[in-house]
């Protein structure tokens, strides 16, 4: 069957069985989650395989790094699901004080979500997680770009969770821009601002409402004022994790002229503890993902200071950690998000001229900044715009599953995560549930108008500023006296 | 060379002086709208009535009050909504400060519709103003005298420099479109909104979509149906039923039709009087080419009730059609005005499926003294909001969020939804520099003792989130 034809069944498979019901029902949403939190256990050694097959992942980085996420976000939400699914309620005024107020989380129907090649495992099933707990049917579109993970959910997902609900669809561009076509309730899409612009673009055709997690230039600027030792090692270790292939690596370093050998120094003793004097031998560091994305990288070095590094091999895709100094702002690698483990210096004046450096870019999805100066940080973030900030480190407000994750301007809309995600994927539908009787209150609305029956609506309908709150017993009294003394009045 | 770049730019630069964040500055501000309010009462009951022939009472409930409360719940809740809100830690941040910040997502453009022409552009300002961004206003056109009075007054009352309003029809709203905002804030229709959404993809802004639909009305086969049809007509001919989330159609058995049509007749007459056109508690229709509009759909099924329309007044007289048929006219389109179509349906399962055939409203009614009916049909369906045993009132209660889904519309707001809709949630983790021998764990090299530790610090047990990372 041809393949637009193909995935349209398979879109249209879903919507049928999202419609019939079956996913709404808190214990089938729980089961779900519980069958696929059995998925990465029993094959975790499958995952880490293909994780390893596409980005040369050691098996820790991939326990730590993907798995691990997976696992805390099912046990996360089957804890609080039942909490965060049941009606919530609002406070009443005196109209609706014996009426049933409050909002119903619902899902929103057949979601997709698609996938990233950097963290292909945990950036599928994150979101995956979140639109299931939320009740709704899920059209899940890995990168083609990893491959083997592509692949590997494609056979593991409808071994353990519902066939028609939970749909993997694989393909590369042609793919996804026809399956964009369908109609969706809600797409969720992890990649680049400029394939998130053309995601919008045709969700807009459907008003379907995005979450656009993107990218962009993470700055990290390092103050005079600070324990450069440990700054260093926390730097070296985001920057060149995944090879410099994660969306909120720190990006570039801002930091004054003074310290920037010190810096680079730092980073250099650093990386021989982890990796040994052997970069290339060290099992625990990845490669770039592709010829496309290597030969990206390698031109960014061009006419570049390299302080530390610069060996590459194009037929394993390895970049070694490099450091390069004195970076021009105006040169090509400060134009584009890096993505690999080049770590261009950018030397600033002070955290003044950082602030503006930052301001005059586009925002980025992390901010990191590090100081001993807490005045200083306050002051920074609150000049400056991105999605998150960690402070004294990097990548790690991504970890809390508390905080929303999810950018800002360029770098995304929407956030994840916890009951974000939950959130991100349910509509808060409002409910007012009244009673056919008590029909005497209402009449105050009812034409025929006067100025006196105007009096009385603005009394029941005006809130007043900074009176202290009514105790609702006061609250009470007053709606029914006044109820009866309406009901003689206009009856 | 397109004629909006100074202005925006002008925006823009009010907003990188950051004086919209200050509190202060967004108390003023507020404060000053709410004088707006009072001040120009009179022009704005003429304005509304000359554009619609909005009676007084309804422009002070259904416009003005509504505004002043979100004013003065803004006023009351400013500093608590602009704290900032503490989350979990796991077991490796438990020494740090770990908040989401709200902060204002910069220059923020709000559309309005002309059917509440004060309201559904001063509700959404109050919750812009109040996450602390700049703002452009672009009223309706049709609305003309509300947009003549917004545009000549409202600016005299705020900064200037951070907030503008901008006069128009669909091709300056193009052009104001092809500027890059940080957030888009729309009411309208759906058709309109797609427009809006692409012109927002391209620069990747995030947008507020407040659409409509047919909002059906179910009615159970009740003894006593007079409350039920006041509450409807008083949903339906609220401002000539230009109203979003009026009633659009009922649906009901024929039994109940037949019940329905003398109670209905009987509200009519108790609120409007025998000749409605001669109430001044009953508007008119915003123009020429509405009025056309609606009159068209006069021809579905049959006229029970009114049908009387004088095209000079834009009058049509309040009006219930009834055994109209799915395929009608009547049914096709979001109605607008004051006529209301009854479908006849067997049951409440087959109403169930007939409205999940069409596209998602903003909102559903039912009527039912059966709470467990009232239950199936709120479970088995999906609207922006939900009302049992009423209209309208859903969407007055400030602590309800207010919004579509589906084609009727993304996003919400009214009350604190408006402050965080227009704020940007800044995860925030400030980290010490100490205990960097925590952190070791995370460093390479990794080694089967190594994780053989991470594994058991890390240990994920099902109640409570032990994850390290």
């Amino acid at each position: 069957m041809e393949p637009r034809r193909q995935q349209q069944e398979v879109v249209a498979r879903a919507g049928a069985a999202f419609r019939s019901g079956r996913s709404r029902p808190l214990g089938f949403r729980l089961r779900q989650l519980r069958a696929l939190e059995r998925l990465v256990k029993e094959r975790e050694a499958e995952i880490a395989a293909a994780l390893h097959a596409d980005l040369h992942k050691s098996e820790c980085n991939a326990y730590s790094y993907e798995i691990l996420g997976v696992l805390g976000e099912i046990a996360l939400m089957v804890d609080k699901l039942p909490t965060w699914a049941a009606p919530q309620s609002v406070p009443k005024n005196i109209m609706t004080l014996t009426d049933e107020v409050y909002i119903h989380h619902e899902p929103l129907g057949v979601v997709l979500v698609i996938g990233a090649w950097n963290y292909p495992f945990v950036l599928i099933m994150q979101p995956l997680i979140g639109a299931i707990a939320a009740g709704n049917a899920v059209v899940i579109k890995p990168s083609e770009i990893s491959a083997n993970t592509a692949k590997l959910v494609a056979e593991l997902i409808p071994q353990y969770l519902d066939k028609d609900l939970y749909p993997v669809i694989n393909g590369g561009v042609t793919e996804t821009t026809e399956l964009l076509k369908e109609r969706f309730d809600h797409i969720f899409y992890t990649g680049s601002s400029q394939v998130g612009k053309i995601v919008m673009e045709a969700a807009a055709k459907h008003l379907t409402p995005v979450t656009l997690e993107l990218g962009g230039k993470s700055p990290c600027y390092i103050d005079k004022d600070c324990n450069l030792d440990i700054a260093a090692r926390r730097v070296a270790w985001g920057k060149y994790l995944n090879c410099g292939q994660t969306c909120i690596a720190p990006d570039y370093i801002l930091c004054d002229q003074s310290i920037q050998n010190k810096v680079v120094e730092t980073i250099k003793k650093t990386l021989k503890e982890f990796h040994g004097e052997d970069i290339k031998k060290s099992p625990d560091y990845e490669r770039i993902v592709n010829k496309h994305h290597f030969k990206r990288l390698v031109t960014l070095l061009e006419g570049q200071k390299i302080a530390y590094g610069g060996e590459t091999d194009e037929a394993t895709c390895f970049i070694a950690p490099t450091i390069l100094t004195d970076v021009s702002p105006e040169s090509k690698i400060m134009k584009e998000e890096i993505f690999g483990p080049l770590l261009p210096i950018v030397t600033v004046k002070s955290a003044d001229e950082a602030i503006e450096f930052i301001n005059q870019r586009e925002k980025p999805l992390a901010l990191y900044l590090f100081s001993n100066d807490k005045k200083l940080i306050k002051r920074m973030i609150s000049e400056t715009s991105s999605g998150g900030v960690t402070a004294n480190d990097v990548i790690m407000h991504y970890t809390l599953l508390d905080l929303p994750f999810g950018g800002v301007g360029n770098s995304g809309m929407g956030n994840y995560h916890g009951r974000h995600s939950f959130e991100t994927f349910s509509h808060r539908r409002s409910c007012l549930i009244k009673s056919l009787a008590m029909e005497s209150v209402n009449k105050i609305r009812y034409p025929p108008n006067s100025q006196r029956k105007l009096d009385w609506a603005k009394f029941f309908f005006l809130k007043r500023f900074n009176k202290g709150r009514l105790g609702l017993i006061a609250l009470a009294l007053l709606g029914a006296i006044l109820a009866a003394v309406i009901k003689v009045a206009y009856s | 060379m397109n004629p909006y770049v100074g202005l925006v730019s002008s925006l823009r630069a009010a907003w990188l002086t950051g004086k919209t964040r200050a509190a202060e500055h967004r108390v003023s501000q507020l404060e000053a709208l709410r004088r707006f309010l009072d001040e120009k009462k009179q022009p704005i009951l003429d304005a509304m009535a000359s554009d619609m022939r909005k009676p007084p009472f309804e422009v002070e409930l259904s416009e003005i009050i509504m505004v002043k409360n979100e004013v003065n719940y803004a006023l009351n809740n400013l500093s608590n909504w602009m704290k900032d809100e503490g989350v979990d830690k796991n077991l490796v941040t438990q020494l740090d400060t770990a908040f989401i910040r709200k902060e204002p997502y910069g220059v923020v453009l709000i559309i309005g519709p002309w059917n509440y022409p004060l309201q559904l552009i001063l509700v959404p300002l109050v919750g812009a103003i109040a996450a602390g961004n700049c703002v452009i206003i672009k009223p309706s056109e049709i609305s003309s005298s509300t947009e003549k009075l917004l545009a000549e007054t409202l600016p005299s009352y705020l900064d200037k420099d951070c907030f503008a309003v901008v006069t128009g029809g669909p091709a300056e709203m193009t052009q104001l479109l092809e500027n890059k905002f940080d957030y888009i804030f729309f009411t309208g229709s759906p058709q309109v909104g797609k427009i809006v959404m692409a012109a927002a993809a391209k620069h990747l802004t995030p947008l507020t979509l407040e659409l409509g639909g047919k909002n059906p009305c179910y009615v159970a086969d009740e003894s006593d149906l007079q409350n039920v049809a006041s509450r409807l007509v008083w949903g339906r001919c609220l401002n000539a039923g230009q109203t979003c989330v009026a009633p659009d159609y009922v649906l009901c058995s024929a039994e109940t039709q037949e019940k329905l049509l003398p109670a209905l007749r009987h509200a009519i007459t108790q609120f409007f009087g025998p000749e409605p056109r001669e109430s001044p508690d009953f508007a008119r229709i915003i123009s020429d080419k509405q009025f056309q509009r609606i009159r068209a759909l006069l021809g579905s099924g049959r006229v029970a009730i009114g049908g009387q329309t004088d095209e000079r007044e834009r009058y049509i007289a309040p009006t219930v059609l009834a055994d109209v048929q799915p395929s009608d006219p009547a049914m096709q389109e979001e109605i607008f005005g004051p006529v209301l179509p009854i479908v006849t349906v067997p049951n409440v399962d087959e109403a169930i499926a007939f409205i999940n055939r069409q596209e998602r409203p903003l909102a559903m009614y039912v009527f039912a003294s059966d709470s467990k009916l009232v239950r199936r049909v709120l479970e088995r369906t999906s609207s922006g909001g939900f009302g049992a045993n009423d209209t309208i009132m859903q969407m007055t209660l400030i602590s309800l969020p207010f919004g579509g889904i589906g084609n009727s519309g993304l996003g919400l707001y009214h009350g604190k939804f408006s402050f965080d809709t227009f704020s940007h949630h800044r995860a925030c983790l400030l980290r010490s520099m100490g205990l960097e021998t925590i952190n070791a764990l995370r460093y390479p090299p990794y080694s089967e003792r190594k994780k053989g530790l991470v594994l058991s610090t890390f240990g994920i047990k099902r109640k409570g989130t032990c994850t390290l990372l």
